[in-house]
């Protein structure tokens, strides 16, 4: 039993690899990029947990964030779609730039930001008081969308793109939270993408799930990049090497290490990347 | 070592034993003056309730019959006006101190609700008879629903904060990800996630209010025929059940007993609605 289980991630692990040897992987200077952060800080009261970190984000491409517990990857991405205000005494300097315009100018409302970069989060959190249908089109009925027919296309659409149309079609009207914990997560993505981000951010979206769940998220993240721009924080390192184009290591709030994902996890510059990367803390 | 350790299990065995006899006397205990009630006001009340009791306004002292239709109805003007002042007040304040405000000013208000939670209700009926009923040289179902409605605002405003921080955050950052602004993210998730809790808060505290006399005393003051003017004084059940009982008549001691039956299940029936609202809701949290 249990190795019928370990059998299927593994398998994609091959699948995998087998893809990023395909994909283009000698990008060094980035094509075409989202975001454009510079000289990031991030300050929660007097703690520092983002410290000057300069980097740019590719298009339709996988970034993925590594690096220790507490070393600033969930607060990097939070500051990608302002999320990290919610806590109470941030302070943020330097700049970030999405598609050139500044995310952090006192003319944006974090909520229009939000609606272009979406997110999706370590547990997954479908609205328990409604129904898989309305979870996924609730973005945009919140938004001031009232149009029948254009909320059902938009719903099945992004059940589509989710990989979870098939699953789910005949029971939209169930609770969101009947659902598999995969599928509860996948949920989450079609809800995300239902109000048609520019980008999806996605912090730490297997660690809550079993292998299988797992390799069908990562399936999903490989598809989703043709049309998003997709930025992942992520614990496990294969994961990281499975999924991303570009992979960024951070450590105490510092961005150590950034590049194409082939390059870190082959022949990373920095001692520090190569420790992580092999294991030796983290 | 074998013996003393059978010997160990037996003595854990009479003292979980012994413990969960505690809890369980105690349970019975709990709930057996509820039981006592209900069997003592169903001996001496149920005959007394029928149709005339329901329908029929107080006949006059020493008539055989009569009932407490006006009392009935009263009861729930005055509940309904109270409601209009208390729900509001009370759920938005609840929600405030959940959602919004400094910590500081936050644990000052809530140790003020709690304080008012304390304040006995005949108080409630004093203040209302200084701000209102003197001013306006009158007792009225409008004083009557005010102090009621006063004694709701704490009630609710603390369940209502209870519930609403028991909404998990991920469901707040999830909304507010969407780009959802933040007062419908309140409104459309939080508290739906949390209504079945809030309508739970503001029907105990309909029933904590519906069973007050003391407030009412000196502010809905009674009315032995129906109450046609919110600005005129107006009958209240508990308020009659003192009236009567109180009185020297073997008569209104029977309709006495027969007003508290009807009160206490009226009460009931609101808890047990209060199970049958929730019941569907197997999804929410809270």
């Amino acid at each position: 039993m249990e190795n019928l289980v370990m059998a299927t991630p593994e398998r994609s692990v091959v699948e995998a690899v087998e893809r990023m040897t395909e994909a283009p992987s000698t990008a060094e200077p980035i094509p075409a990029c989202t975001f454009q952060v510079k000289n990031l800080s991030i300050w929660y009261g007097e703690k520092r947990a983002i410290d000057d970190v300069t980097l740019d984000i590719a298009s339709n491409a996988v970034t993925a964030i590594i690096g220790p517990s507490g070393c600033g990857k969930s607060t990097f991405i939070r500051a990608l779609n302002r999320m990290h205000e919610l806590v109470p005494k941030t302070r943020v300097e330097g700049t970030v730039f999405l598609n050139g315009e500044d995310l952090y100018s006192s003319t944006v409302d974090p909520a229009i930001v939000r609606r272009r970069v979406g997110m999706v989060f370590q547990k997954s959190n479908p609205f328990p008081t409604m129904s898989i249908g309305e979870n996924v089109v609730i973005g945009l009925r919140l938004n001031g969308v009232r149009d029948r027919k254009f909320l059902n296309e938009r719903l099945e659409k992004s059940l589509r793109m989710a990989a979870l149309w098939d699953e789910v079609k005949e029971d939209l009207h169930k609770p969101g939270t009947s659902l598999s914990g995969g599928q509860q997560q996948r949920l989450c993505i079609a809800r995300a993408l239902a109000v048609e981000p520019e980008v999806l951010l996605m912090d730490e979206p297997c660690s809550a799930l079993d292998p299988i769940a797992t390799a069908k998220i990562e399936e999903l993240i490989y598809e989703l990049k043709a049309k998003y721009t997709i930025v992942t924080v992520t614990h496990n390192m294969q994961q990281a090497g499975r999924v991303s184009d570009y992979t960024a290591f951070f450590y105490l709030g510092r961005l150590i290490e950034f590049g194409p994902t082939t390059k870190i996890f082959t022949n990373p510059t920095e001692r520090q990347t190569e420790d992580y990367i092999t294991g030796r803390f983290g | 070592m074998h013996l003393e350790r059978a010997d160990n299990h037996t003595w854990r065995k009479i003292k979980s034993a012994l413990a969960s006899t505690i809890a369980f006397v105690s349970a019975i205990l709990v709930i057996s003056p509820l039981g006592l009630v209900f069997f003592h006001l169903l001996v001496n009340g149920a005959g007394s309730v029928n149709w005339d009791f329901l329908t029929k306004l107080p006949a006059p002292v020493g008539a055989v019959g009569g009932g407490m239709a006006n009392a009935i109805v009263g009861s729930l003007e005055l509940l309904a006006f109270a409601g209009v002042i208390g729900i509001p007040i009370g759920v938005l304040g609840g929600v405030y101190l959940a959602e919004y405000g400094s910590a500081r000013i936050n644990s000052v208000l809530r140790f003020l609700a709690d304080v008012l939670n304390g304040v006995p209700s005949i108080t409630w009926g004093v203040v209302v008879y200084g701000l209102v009923v003197l001013r306006f040289k009158g007792f009225s179902a409008y004083a009557g629903g005010l102090a009621l409605g006063l004694i709701m605002i704490p009630l609710i405003l603390r369940t209502t904060e209870e519930v609403v921080l028991l909404v998990p955050n991920g469901y707040r950052e999830a909304a507010l990800a969407l780009g959802v602004s933040r007062w419908k993210t309140i409104v459309h998730i939080v508290m739906k996630t949390a209504s079945r809790g809030i309508i739970t808060g503001i029907l105990l505290a309909l029933a904590r209010v519906g069973g007050e006399t003391a407030p009412l005393l000196f502010t809905a003051f009674g009315n032995r025929f129906w109450n046609h003017s919110l600005s005129q004084p107006i009958a209240a059940l508990p308020l009659q059940v003192f009236t009567y009982a109180i009185s020297p008549y073997d008569d209104w001691h029977r309709q006495a007993w027969a007003g508290a039956l009807v009160l206490v299940t009226g009460i009931f029936c609101v808890n047990v609605l209060v199970r049958i609202l929730t019941r569907g809701h197997a999804a929410s949290v809270v």
